[in-house]
């Protein structure tokens, strides 16, 4: 039984035009040979995606935003999974209190968030810009890791755990051979995702970067600030294309809706 | 000689006492079971001999050794989990592996050790399935094996057959019971269900909010239960509260509102609670009762239920309301009618 809705449908292509729109006109524009950014397009050529590696601080800050990623994660992992664990496994008082910090990075304003980090890291301890930077990408990777681990751990059934202790493995060891290789597409997952949150960010890091240390996201923004041509549009495709990859990967490890649904 | 002794066991959840003053010794190949409504303490008991509860008072000597603070991983005990708790990204046979890989047993030895005892679960050839391709019969046996297979010193069952299906249910019971006989390890098991129970049990352990009412074999338990919980659990729906009782030379005379019953002689002292199953009472029409009734009482019938087999009839008389199951043979009695309740002397079971 199919019903035809001419309204809903018109709806429906409508809010596709609205969100898709701007990225297929941004896709289209990064092919334009002229150095002004014009749609539509009036000559074709890959000029502007050859300038993306002319441009020194591009390459540069794309490695500062992956390394800030990468060690980011392995700090909010080693944070995050036990935190997870603990709130999943035990009850105990305050634990309602401890979820609330542990999501509250995702809650408040990344501009609040980044102006307190610049206030106290920054201005106050007078932390290193690479330090700085890497404890408030930890801080915004956190919730992620949390969540998503936590959502599969809310699927495993604790009684395993007696089961593997039963059978004589330690604790620690129960939780090497039976618990983590029971979640770890939820860690898989949280890592994809912290990854990009991280790698988009702009908010924190704005107020964290400093002389000479940028991010990809900021490195964007002053390039935008002074020139106008296709180079980040192509710049922008390039990116478009890395996350749609990452989703891929999530959807393929967890299916998508894992977290529409919470 | 016992193999294993609780001796004045207190749990206490959240300030609460679950076990109080708890006592409970097994003897060396036994089959016992702990039963009891939901709440009675059963499980509780079972996971603190399991190790993964810890007594705040008592003892629990496991070969004379004391035990109590020996953590679960160190017990050498086989626990056998309602939900079968199988570890999901492990095949079968890494599954029943697992415990002998924490022993460092050597790779050979596993091999041969993993295949025996799915030998005698009757899984062999499954060894490279995973537990989500196993209908739930299978994994309960896998669940089994992996207990087995650490040549346990103690095998603990929790429910472990309530997620099958009725069928099943009896198939694995038989097969738990031969398993266990088989390999003569003690075994303490814990369910609800009174038949399944009293059908693979050496003794049975009654238990009724923290304490064990009976702890005896199951037919001493069927016919002889000692308290009124006992009695009440295991299908005595009658009950008739007795003002006194005399010794008489042929049994026990006791009395009720200045009425009494003949009860045949029995081992219970003190008792003055009658117990009386539904099926065991006798109804007649009260124009056509015969001369040679026992214990007669006059009554009237208040309800009659159809059941199929029979009939089931809620009677009222002088000493308090009887349910009585009569077969469906004679014409079935009408509701208000008067009758004659036949107690026969030699059903009455005086329980404390």
């Amino acid at each position: 039984m199919r019903e035809k809705h001419i309204g809903l449908g018109i709806f429906t292509f409508l809010v596709f035009v609205f969100l898709l729109g701007p990225l297929v006109i941004i896709s289209v524009t990064s092919f334009e040979q002229g150095t002004v950014l014009r749609f539509p397009p009036e000559s074709f050529s890959l000029e502007w995606y050859k300038n993306i590696f002319e441009v020194s601080g591009f390459l540069e800050t794309f490695k500062v935003s992956i390394y800030l990623s990468l060690a980011g994660n392995l700090l909010a992992l080693l944070i995050g999974i036990p935190a997870a664990y603990a709130l999943n496994r035990f009850d105990f008082k305050g634990k309602a209190l401890l979820e609330g910090i542990f999501v509250s990075p995702i809650i408040i304003p990344g501009i609040v968030l980044g102006f307190t980090f610049l206030r106290f890291f920054i201005t106050y301890y007078q932390l290193p810009i690479y330090a700085g930077l890497f404890i408030g990408h930890t801080v915004i990777m956190l919730p992620f890791i949390i969540r998503v681990v936590s959502s599969s751990l809310a699927n495993f059934d604790f009684s395993i755990e007696e089961a593997a202790v039963s059978l004589g493995a330690s604790r620690i060891g129960t939780f090497f051979k039976v618990v983590l290789p029971n979640i770890k597409s939820g860690i898989i997952a949280g890592v994809l995702i912290a990854f990009l949150e991280s790698f988009n960010n702009v908010d924190i890091s704005v107020f964290m970067t400093g002389p000479g240390v940028s991010t990809l996201p900021i490195e964007m923004l002053t390039y935008v600030q002074n020139y106008f041509d296709p180079t980040i549009a192509a710049l922008s495709v390039v990116l478009m294309v890395i996350t749609a990859l990452f989703m891929f990967f999530v959807e393929r490890l967890l299916g998508l809706s894992y977290f529409t649904k919470r | 000689m016992s193999l294993f002794t609780l001796q004045d066991v207190t749990v206490a959840y959240q300030k609460q006492a679950i076990l109080q003053d708890f006592n409970l010794s097994i003897g060396e190949g036994e089959l016992v079971s702990l039963l009891g409504p939901s709440g009675c303490g059963k499980t509780t008991t079972l996971r603190l001999i399991a190790g993964f509860l810890q007594s705040k008072e008592g003892k629990f000597l496991f070969r004379e050794k004391d035990y109590t603070k020996v953590p679960v991983n160190k017990r050498n005990f086989g626990f056998v989990f309602q939900n079968y708790a199988l570890f999901p990204h492990m095949t079968v046979f890494d599954n029943v592996a697992f415990g002998l890989r924490q022993r460092k047993v050597s790779k050979a030895s596993i091999k041969d050790r993993v295949l025996r005892v799915l030998d005698i679960v009757s899984l062999r050839g499954f060894e490279e399935r995973f537990p989500a391709a196993l209908s739930g019969g299978q994994k309960q046996r896998v669940a089994i094996a992996r207990a087995l297979v650490i040549e346990p010193d103690l095998l603990l069952f929790d429910e472990p057959l309530s997620n099958l299906d009725a069928n099943l249910r009896v198939n694995m019971r038989v097969e738990i019971r031969r398993i266990q006989q088989e390999l003569g390890i003690t075994t303490v098991y814990v369910s609800h269900d009174q038949e399944e129970c009293f059908s693979i049990s050496d003794k049975v352990a009654i238990m009724n909010k923290g304490i064990i009412e009976q702890l005896s074999d199951p037919a001493t338990i069927y016919r002889q239960p000692k308290t009124k919980f006992v009695a009440d659990f295991i299908g005595f729906k009658n009950f008739i509260q007795f003002d006194r009782r005399r010794q008489e030379s042929d049994g026990i005379a006791a009395t009720v509102q200045g009425i009494t019953l003949t009860v045949q002689q029995q081992d219970n002292a003190g008792g003055l609670v009658g117990a009386i199953r539904p099926d065991d009472l006798r109804l007649y029409p009260l124009d056509a009762a015969p001369m040679t009734v026992e214990n007669a009482v006059q009554g009237k019938v208040l309800i009659s239920t159809y059941l199929g087999r029979s009939y089931q009839y809620e009677v009222q008389t002088s000493i308090g309301q009887f349910t009585v199951n009569d077969d469906a043979g004679a014409a079935p009695l009408a509701n208000g009618q008067d009758v004659v309740l036949e107690i026969p002397k030699k059903q009455i079971v005086l329980v404390d």
